[in-house]
Formats: structure tokens, sequence, C-alpha cells
């Protein structure tokens, strides 16, 4: 008895309670894992090189260098049908960053205002915006994306019937029409002004931060700032001796002629993923500002603070922690969702990348291409807003 | 402790004293609610006037001018536009949803075989009714019917076999689709989501790293090019002279996006759950897949059935961008409709979105207000 328990450890591992092991068994599953994967991948590797053999595709980038030959509506940087296919996939990315540009403003306004009328103590402004919000997070985005194209914008008149607005512009079923500035020389002291203001401002509002810390005595950083910013550009701009034209959109007998267009396609996607993701937005706000301790805005109450100050300084920035990882991920969501303009042909990375697929039969390169664009967007973003997070973390003792 | 008669403290409560009368009438409550402060009765006063501006015209737009009755466009177009209406008339077409409804709900699935779709809808209905109630009994065998025997089932009866004609899947369409996928989507990427979250939190670096990669990519790309993916690629990675249906090629994608999203939400209910609960099943000798089976699920998935609920709602709403990759599902079968020439008129489009969006918004806003009510119903009143 006493032999056997001293000897029992020495007596080697037996296959039994190798079997038991964890350590052997994790290794085990792992091996298993390895082997079938990598199965996996040697096969479709086999399969796609048979069947791209077989279907005479040449695999690789050279295809971004050759002659695009289709046109794209709306496009931030020269383009023709002669440009090249890296070209026209470059166009595309541009596009979805402005569109996602665009809806994110407007989609975080729309959002804050709604959210907090959820909150709102008024009766009706509360509702409506229950309904708002009840509306659109039912309803797919692909939707609200036909409906603002093929239900609003395409009921509109013809251009030669065209809505006229103040300041020339013009809305029809061909989109919206406005003078298009023309900058002339000397516009290059705007810029300066415009810089020279935003770096004042920082200045400014660090000294008053620093101020405030040191004697406790407010000054109207955010008043100078806004002053700041229309002020000097202004001022530069009178300086160069306005050197601002306007080409101005005229009715022709068919079309309108000159000044600058958004195409339907543009603002049907940018009011849809606005409305849409607003939707989101306002229920992230409600939360947020909902998790915010009632004890927080009694005791401002308390100190004698207006419930606007209360609201401003005490309950927003400790609400923002909880608001912005959820809201990282809706502006992610918009734009990816903003892909979905292909549906109404809005040249976005998806729609270019999909007409050079269609036409070169380069499937993996430019699957690959979308794979790595939208990658990279996501992680920057992440990046971006974790590091915003930490910032605005509570800072414990 | 002895209890003394004192005549002095009363021994029977007195019925409440009904409310004051300045805060139960309803001039108290529209003053409360509306009108509490000056800037509340600007806001009050500037939403009676949108809703007086903008209510009626909506109104009467949808029903009040709609066009109910008729069988081609005539009745939804005006006289300048080569129909019956009078100059400068809109509404809504409601005799074009009512003429093309057989086509939302079937596609153009054979008209002498769409009894088998409702056999099928049947059938699924009478499962599914029991498992949405909490006190129906035999849950695990109703679950066992719904998700193992049911598919099987709806796929021979849906495409054909066993005497049944074969109905090709291009033929399938509208709210069926929708629904098909959903289902699909649904039933695989709940059970592929808690795989797929176990494995993220293993202490296996190689599956852990699998996971990962598989999660963190699906997650960072649009859906559309999934589905384009899922379009394109699967064909190259068959063998050759493989073929693989373009339906199926889509719920493949839209399954393994929605376990993607699932992975992280049940991710989210695994962390939430104390350490002491697996170390306790550890110590009463318990299994890893019993740990996570008996003890560790149950009470993750509770935790996060609004998450849940909600990836649902959102594959439910995905799904409408299979028309995208050239399928029609509800919605893509309601603007292949409006494109037809019989029924095109200015107002054709509108209308046939409306509905759609509305079918939409039923099925996405029951599952919301179920999940409402199983949380509350599950709630056992311990809070974490």
């Amino acid at each position: 008895m006493t032999d056997h328990a001293i000897n029992a450890p020495t007596r080697g591992r037996t296959l039994r309670s190798l079997v038991y092991d964890p350590k052997v068994r994790s290794l085990f599953f792992q091996i298993v894992t390895v082997v079938i994967t990598a199965f996996f991948i040697i096969e479709i590797y086999h399969n796609v090189t048979t069947n791209l053999a077989q279907s005479n595709t040449a695999s690789g980038y050279a295809f971004l260098g050759s002659r695009a030959g289709f046109d794209i509506g709306q496009s931030l940087i020269a383009y023709s049908s002669d440009s090249t296919y890296g070209r026209a996939i470059i166009v595309g990315l541009l596009n979805t960053l402005l569109i996602a540009a665009c809806g994110i403003v407007t989609a975080t306004i729309i959002g804050f205002v709604v959210g907090l009328g959820r909150l709102s103590k008024n009766w009706l402004i509360a509702k409506l915006c229950t309904v708002y919000v009840e509306v659109f997070r039912n309803i797919p985005p692909l939707l609200v994306i036909f409906f603002w194209y093929s239900g609003v914008l395409s009921t509109l008149p013809q251009p030669r019937d065209a809505i006229q607005a103040p300041f020339n512009i013009f809305l029809s079923n061909r989109g919206l029409t406005f003078p298009k500035p023309i900058w002339g020389e000397g516009s290059g002291l705007m810029v300066i002004g415009f810089v020279a203001a935003v770096l004042l401002s920082i200045a400014v509002s660090q000294w008053a931060k620093r101020r405030q810390m040191a004697t406790g005595q407010q000054f109207p950083s955010g008043w100078t700032a806004l002053g700041l910013i229309i002020g000097l550009p202004l001022i530069g701009f009178l300086a160069a001796g306005s050197p601002l034209t306007f080409d101005i959109p005229v009715e022709g007998r068919f079309n309108l002629s000159g000044g600058a267009v958004i195409a339907p396609e543009f603002v049907a996607l940018y009011l849809a993923l606005s409305f849409y993701t607003a939707a989101f937005i306002a229920e992230i706000i409600r939360a947020g500002i909902g998790g915010v301790a009632k004890g927080q805005s009694e005791a401002s109450a308390a100190l004698g603070l207006q419930p606007s100050q209360a609201t401003r300084l005490v309950v927003v920035p400790q609400a923002m922690r909880i608001i912005i990882p959820p809201l990282t991920s809706q502006y992610l969501n918009l734009t990816k969702n903003s892909s979905l303009g292909i549906a109404i042909g809005f040249p976005d990375l998806v729609s270019t990348g999909g007409t050079t697929l269609n036409q070169t039969g380069q499937a993996v390169e430019v699957v690959a291409i979308w794979l790595v664009v939208y990658l990279t967007i996501s992680i920057t973003t992440s990046l971006f807003m974790n590091w915003f997070n930490a910032k605005m973390a509570l800072v414990e003792r | 402790m002895e209890t003394r008669n004192l005549s002095y403290v009363r021994d029977s409560m007195l019925p409440p004293e009904p409310a004051p009368d300045n805060s139960r009438s309803s001039a108290a409550w529209i003053r409360a609610n509306l009108l509490a402060t000056p800037k509340d009765v600007v806001f009050t006063l500037l939403a009676i006037v949108l809703l007086a501006y903008a209510l009626p015209g909506i109104i009467n737009w949808l029903f009040i001018q709609a066009s109910w009755v008729g069988s081609d466009r005539s009745v939804c177009a005006t006289v300048v536009q080569g129909g019956l209406q009078p100059n400068g008339w809109s509404g809504a077409c409601w005799a074009f949803v009512e003429d093309r409804f057989a086509q939302f709900i079937f596609g153009r699935y054979p008209l002498d075989q769409r009894w088998r779709v409702l056999l099928t809808l049947g059938l699924f209905i009478a499962l599914l009714a029991p498992m949405l109630i909490p006190k129906a009994p035999k849950k695990g065998l109703n679950a066992l019917l719904l998700f193992v025997v049911f598919p099987v089932v709806a796929f021979f009866l849906l495409s054909g076999g066993f005497g049944l004609s074969h109905v090709e899947t291009p033929l399938w369409g509208g709210l069926m689709v929708t629904l098909i996928l959903s289902f699909v989507g649904i039933a695989v990427s709940l059970p592929l989501g808690i795989l797929l979250a176990l494995g993220r939190r293993s202490k296996m670096p190689v599956i852990k790293t699998i996971c990962v990669v598989f999660i963190e990519v699906i997650r960072g790309v649009p859906l559309i090019t999934v589905l384009f993916m899922a379009n394109v690629m699967l064909p190259l990675f068959l063998p050759t002279g493989w073929t693989i249906d373009n339906f199926l090629r889509a719920l493949v994608g839209v399954a393994l996006f929605a376990s993607a999203y699932m992975a992280e939400v049940i991710r989210g209910g695994l962390q939430a759950i104390p350490k002491g609960q697996t170390e306790g099943s550890e110590s009463l000798g318990l299994s890893y897949w019993q740990t996570t089976r008996l003890i560790i699920l149950p009470q993750a998935i509770k935790l996060v059935i609004p998450g849940i609920v909600n990836t649902f709602i959102g594959l439910f709403k995905d799904t409408s961008l299979v028309s995208i990759i050239g399928m029609f599902d509800l919605l893509g079968i309601v603007q292949l409709n409006f494109r037809d020439p019989s029924w095109i008129s200015p107002v054709v489009p509108l209308t046939g979105l409306i509905f759609a969006g509305f079918m939409f918004w039923v099925f996405c806003f029951g599952m919301s207000r179920y999940s409402a009510f199983m949380e509350r119903h599950l709630d056992t009143g311990h809070k974490r």
C-alpha cells in the first residue's frame, strides 16, 4: 500500500493519464485544427488557381494600371473614362469617405436632438421623438435609401421646371444645382486666416483653462473662438479685395446650365444614412444620459448651477463616457452602410470596385482591395476613438 | 413584546384621500406635461404646428386621395400621364399593392404550387407559436422539431422531391425569401455565434486566433462585400465543375455575417458571468462542456437577450441586401414591380416602398416587443 503510493508518480505517465491531461488535450485539438485549416486553405488555393487557369484570368494587380473605360458620375478628383482602374477605385474610396463624413455630422446632430427630445419632460416632443426612433430603427436602410431616391427625389420636376429656391438654388430630378463659387487670386489669405484663427482659438482656450484653474475666473473662450474663426478669414477675404465670383446656374430651355450640381444619388444616400443612423444615435444618447446618476444633476442644482449649466458641465461630460464606445460603432456602421449606394448607382468604393470586377473578372484582387480598405477604415476609427475614449475616461484616484 | 391597547392609536388604515383637484384634472396634466415652462410652451406650439402642417397632408395622401381599386396604371396616373385621375392629383396607389400582392408574398413561385409555401408557413407558425409562449410544455421537443425536422421538411416542400415537382430557387421571391433567409440566418448564427464566442475566450491560442480573425474581418466589412464574396468567390473556392445555387450563396453570406455579430453579443454575456461560476462547477466535477452548457450559457444568454434580438432584427433588415446581388426578396420584388410598364406612375414607387417598409416594420417591431416581454419574464430580480 505504502509502496504503491510512493511508486505511483515514478511509474511514468500511462496512456490514460495522457488522455486526461488538459495540456495534452489542448495541444491535440490545436494540432487537429491547424491540420484541418491548412487542408482547407491548400484545397481552396488549389481550386482557385485551377479555376482561374481554366477561365484564363491573369492574377495580380497589373489590371489597376489599364484603362477603365467607364464613366463615374461624381468625382472629387479629375477622372474620365480614359483613367485607370486604380484611379476609379480611388475615386470610389474618396466618395465613400465623403459620404461617410457628411453623414456622420448630420446623423450626430439629428441623433443628439432626437435623443434629448426623447428625454424631454414635454409629452408631445418625447412622443414625436419616440415615433421617429421606432420607425427608423425597424426598417432596412436600403429601403430608406430607395424611399428618398425613387419615392421622393425622382418625383421632383424636370430641370426645365426646377423648383427655384433663394440664392439661385435649383432643385430638380437631376439633383441640387447651386451657384458655384470661383475663388480668385488672393484666396490663400482666407485659408491663412482660417488656420491662424484655429491655432489662436486653441491657444486662447488653453490659456483660459489655466487661468480658471489658477484664479477661478471664467473666460468666454467659446465665443472668442467663434469670433476668431469667422473674423480672421473675413479680414483676409476683404484684404484680398473680395476675390470671389459665382458661376450662377441659368435655366435653359431643357436643362440648367452652369453652377455646381450635387447628384440625386448623393443626396438620397446622404439623407437616408443620416436619418437611419440618427435613430440609433438617439438611443445611445438617451441611454448615456439616463446612465448618469440622478444625484449628479441634483447636486449641481444644489451648488446653484442653472439646469442648462448642469447639463453642459456635469451631466454630458459624464454621459460621454457611456456614449462614445457605441457611438463609434454607429459611425463605422454608417461608413459600411454607405456601400448600399451601389443599389442606386452612387459611385462608392463597392460600386466602382464592382464595375471593375465585372469588367476584368479579377474577383480575388478586387475583394482583397475591399477587405483591406474597409478593415483599415475600421481599425483607424477604432484606434482614434479608443484614444479619445481614454482621454475622456474616468480618472480614478 | 406585549401589545397594549392604546385608545389613541388608530387600529385600522384610513382610506386614501383622492389627489388634490389641481393635480389630476386633464388641465393639470396639460400644464405639467405640455406647458411646464415657457420653453415647453414654445416647443409644444412648434410640435403642434408641425403636426397640423404634416399630418392632414399625409393622411390625405395615404387614404383619402388614394386609389384603392384598379388593374393597371390608369387608376394611378393623371390625365396628362395617360390615366384617369384629374391633373394635379397625387395619392397612394393601393390598387398596385392589391394587384401584385401575391407576387410580393410568393415571388414567381408557380401559381398551382403555392399551397406548398402556405403549408410550410402553417407548419412554421404551428411550431413557432408554442416556442414563443413561455408556459407551453415540451420546449426541448419543440425546439428539435423547429430547428432540425422543420428545415428538412420545408426544404423538400419548397424545392420539390418525394413526388412534388421541382421549383428552382430563381423562382422563389418576395416575403417568402425574406423569411427563409432570416430563419436560416437565425438558426445558423446563434449556435455558430456561441461556438465563435467560446472559441474567442478559449485558452488555446490557435483556436482563439482563428475565431478572432474571423469575427473581426467579418465585422469590419459591409455585408454587401460579404455577399459579393459569397457570390463570386465561393464558386472559385470549389473544385472545378461544382456549382452552388445562388440562393445558397446568399444564405451562406448572410449566416456567416450574422454569426460574427452574434459572437460578440454572446461574448459580452460570457464576460459578465463571474469566474466563481466556472470554478464552482469545476469543483463539482463538471466537464468543460457540461459547465458551459448547464451553468455558463443559460446565465450568459439571459443577460444578452436584448442584444441577441437586436442582432436578429439587424439580420432581418439585412436580408433586403440580397436584392443587390440579383435576388428578389420582399424589397427586391416590390422594386421589380414598380418598374413594370403596366404600373408605371410617379406615385407607385412611393406606395410600394411604404408597403414594404410597413411589412419590415411589423416584423422588426414585433421582435423588439417580444424581447422586451422576455426580458421582464426572465428577470429573476438579482441584478449583477
